[in-house]
């Protein structure tokens, strides 16, 4: 390869820690270093250029109208466009505020109203091109290295469309659902994670977000058939990816 | 204030102005205003935390229980340890759950894991480069790789450690209400106790390394605050003290703590009700726990020259660099004791009520609050992150901090500025949450 890609880390709404993923690459980071060069990570740099980039990961979701402004800057400024975890997919966690009239959650925190400007937190995707999703509430460190490698090498990397009922096979877990009646959200979420909670005596709460055409109405009703009450199948659904078409009816009014 | 600092500023020409719009190697997006006349007058100094607010406090309203700890992770990336710890501490208190001694010991272990990564990134990769004249720790690797490969080693053990005790270093998985869903095995925990042995030299080495860097000689006595406990170096549990005589138990902090609301700042500002605002973070602890440190940390702290209690915020980067020596001893010690046996599932009752918890976060202590019904589902949340108690503390600091340097350059009163804010280590998205 002649030139390095330039690589910008962008944070809006969320907690940093789909960069903090990024920056646990510590094996690799040192490598990674040599093969791109990161122009423009805040977060990281003192010294940041103002593009353009070759691959922008954008982590968080929008919610005030200079978020607007500038993820339409970035998306001027850079070829590639990731959205960088469930935050920058949907919203994530913070999203569960949108069923909440904006002016009572603001009252609920804050005296005096008029100095915040927030509106609804949305995925990127709501006002810009995005060219790739890294799912994950954090996405793992290996499928930000899957996407780089993927990158360089011009090719299509390889993620997940599957469930996580799938990586629950590979490693052999009981299904929680069919043997324990444990509401457990893996077959209709995304893979990526190794089926990590199932492995640690837990059900998956749906952190990678929806898996690709998943059938959420017949997960719910077999929530119901456990016996989960019917706030709980909302409360299950309007978690990590509450706002995104897959999820939306059974994530309630 | 901030309306009638602005005509003055206009009818005086001869103002310094600091301007950083958006303040590099901290978590999330603060700003810094500052103008300061000739004749040496501070007209203006606003530490501007623009982070757009989450609004956690509302959401939460109407969630279940078993959640805060998952939910409240999602405040920080850096820190979700410390809020899952602190969400499942005030949630047990609500419902008058008391866990093992091997869930607190896992508790613990898992803090401590936390304490370590998050102390590495801000020292190595968030200070360091200022201190050795570099723009980031990835241009610092050119010329001292030693460094952070030390940096980047010390760091994967602090997440290797999470990742076993918690599933994941990211928002962790395993800690629930009442325990964890699963334990570390045996081979697993020697393993790493192993790694833990062989850190302690780059440990040191860094306590060493933070006592040679050159830091600002900036003192000013404000009130430190941090949860302290007579037995051991407190992180989870421990009365609320200060070196102005706050103490106090978790359940009775909003009776001595207020927090006000400002014009240009979506973190809430905290002080000491009838006292003004205070410090929480690794100087405070060290300060007020020294006496509970390893014995090994102790003796490093010793080395350093340094004395304790102290009021340079700038020490505050040794401090971490003591506690990372600390966090490796008391893990050590944690894991030879950890009887690492199943335990059976508790049967929870949930039942109305208030329940309170403070816990040291790596940057400060840490207040959350749960109003449950009988249901468990939360009638109301309150929460407090340590950039939220410091954000007015960094402020009366940097007030007189900025005196001391009138006459340098513009470029190098503004680093020294930020270099303020970064001995903090603020993390601001848990500020405005």
């Amino acid at each position: 390869m002649n030139k390095k890609p330039t690589v910008g880390v962008f944070k809006f709404t969320g907690c940093a820690g789909c960069q903090l993923e990024f920056l646990h690459l510590e094996d690799v980071f040192l490598d990674l270093l040599k093969v791109v060069d990161i122009t423009y990570w805040v977060m990281v740099k003192r010294e940041n250029s103002e593009g353009p980039w070759d691959i922008s990961f954008v982590e968080g979701g929008i919610s005030t109208p200079e978020e607007i402004e500038e993820i339409k800057q970035i998306r001027k400024k850079s070829k590639i466009v990731v959205a960088f975890g469930d935050c920058a997919i949907a919203g994530c966690i913070p999203s569960i505020r949108n069923w909440i009239p904006q002016m009572e959650a603001e009252n609920k925190v804050y005296a005096d109203t008029s100095v915040i400007h927030s509106t609804k937190v949305m995925g990127i995707g709501e006002y810009v091109k995005v060219d790739a999703v890294l799912k994950g509430c954090p996405p793992h460190r290996d499928t930000i290295l899957e996407f780089i490698k993927a990158s360089l090498l011009q090719i299509r990397p390889r993620l997940r469309q599957h469930p996580v009922c799938v990586e629950c096979k590979y490693r052999d877990n009981e299904c929680l659902i069919t043997s324990k009646k444990i509401p457990c959200m893996g077959p209709v979420t995304s893979a990526g994670c190794g089926a990590l909670c199932p492995s640690l005596g837990r059900e998956c709460e749906g952190c990678f977000g929806p898996m690709s055409n998943p059938n959420a109405a017949a997960l719910a009703d077999i929530f119901k058939e456990i016996g989960l009450h019917r706030n709980d199948i909302e409360r299950k659904f309007r978690k990590y990816a509450g706002m995104t078409m897959e999820f939306r009816r059974e994530a309630g009014q | 204030m901030t309306e009638k600092t602005m005509t003055l500023k206009n009818s005086k020409q001869d103002i310094k102005t600091i301007q950083v719009n958006y303040i590099a190697r901290v978590e999330g997006r603060g700003a810094l205003n500052i103008s300061v006349t000739k004749d040496g007058k501070v007209q203006d100094l606003r530490f501007r935390i623009y982070e757009p607010p989450r609004f956690f406090e509302a959401f939460l309203v109407g969630r279940r229980y078993t959640e805060m700890m998952e939910l409240t992770s999602r405040i920080c990336g850096i820190c979700p340890v410390a809020h899952q710890i602190t969400a499942l501490r005030a949630v047990e208190n609500a419902i008058g759950l008391e866990p093992s001694d091997q869930t607190n010991d896992l508790r613990k272990l898992l803090a401590l894991s936390a304490h370590i990564q998050s102390h590495v990134l801000s020292m190595y990769f968030l200070s360091l480069p200022d201190l050795m004249g570099y723009e980031s720790s990835i241009a610092m690797a050119k010329d001292h790789l030693d460094v952070v490969k030390r940096a980047l080693r010390l760091k994967k053990l602090g997440n290797d450690l999470s990742d076993l005790v918690g599933g994941r270093a990211v928002h962790p998985v395993t800690a629930v209400v009442g325990g964890f869903t699963a334990i570390p095995s045996k081979n697993k925990i020697q393993a790493i106790r192993k790694e833990l042995v062989n850190a302690k030299k780059d440990a040191i080495d860094t306590v060493e390394l933070f006592s040679n860097v050159e830091i600002p000689q900036f003192v000013r006595k404000c009130e430190h605050v941090a949860i302290s406990d007579a037995h051991s170096y407190a992180i989870n549990n421990g009365r609320f003290r200060s070196t102005a005589g706050l103490n106090i138990h978790e359940s009775e902090y909003r009776d001595y703590i207020s927090e006000k609301q400002t014009t240009y700042s979506t973190a809430l500002h905290s002080h000491v009700k009838t006292r003004n605002s205070f410090m929480v973070g690794p100087l405070p602890r060290v300060n007020l726990n020294f006496g509970q440190l390893s014995a090994d940390a102790k003796e490093a702290a010793k080395r350093s020259g340094v004395k304790f209690p102290n009021f340079n915020p700038f020490v505050s980067h040794l401090a971490r660099a003591i506690e990372v020596v600390h966090s490796i001893d008391e893990s050590i010690e944690i894991i030879d004791r950890l009887p690492l046996k199943e335990e059976a599932t508790r049967e929870i009752v949930c039942r109305a009520g208030f329940g309170a918890a403070i816990t040291e976060a790596p940057r400060g202590s840490l207040y959350h609050s749960y109003l449950l019904d009988n249901n468990g589902i939360v009638q109301k949340a309150d929460l407090v992150p340590p950039t939220a108690h410091n954000a007015n503390n960094v402020e009366k600091d940097m007030h007189e901090f900025i005196l001391t340097m009138l006459d340098e350059p513009i470029e190098e009163i503004t680093r020294k500025c930020e270099m303020l804010v970064r001995a903090y280590d603020p993390c601001i998205s848990c500020s405005t949450h």
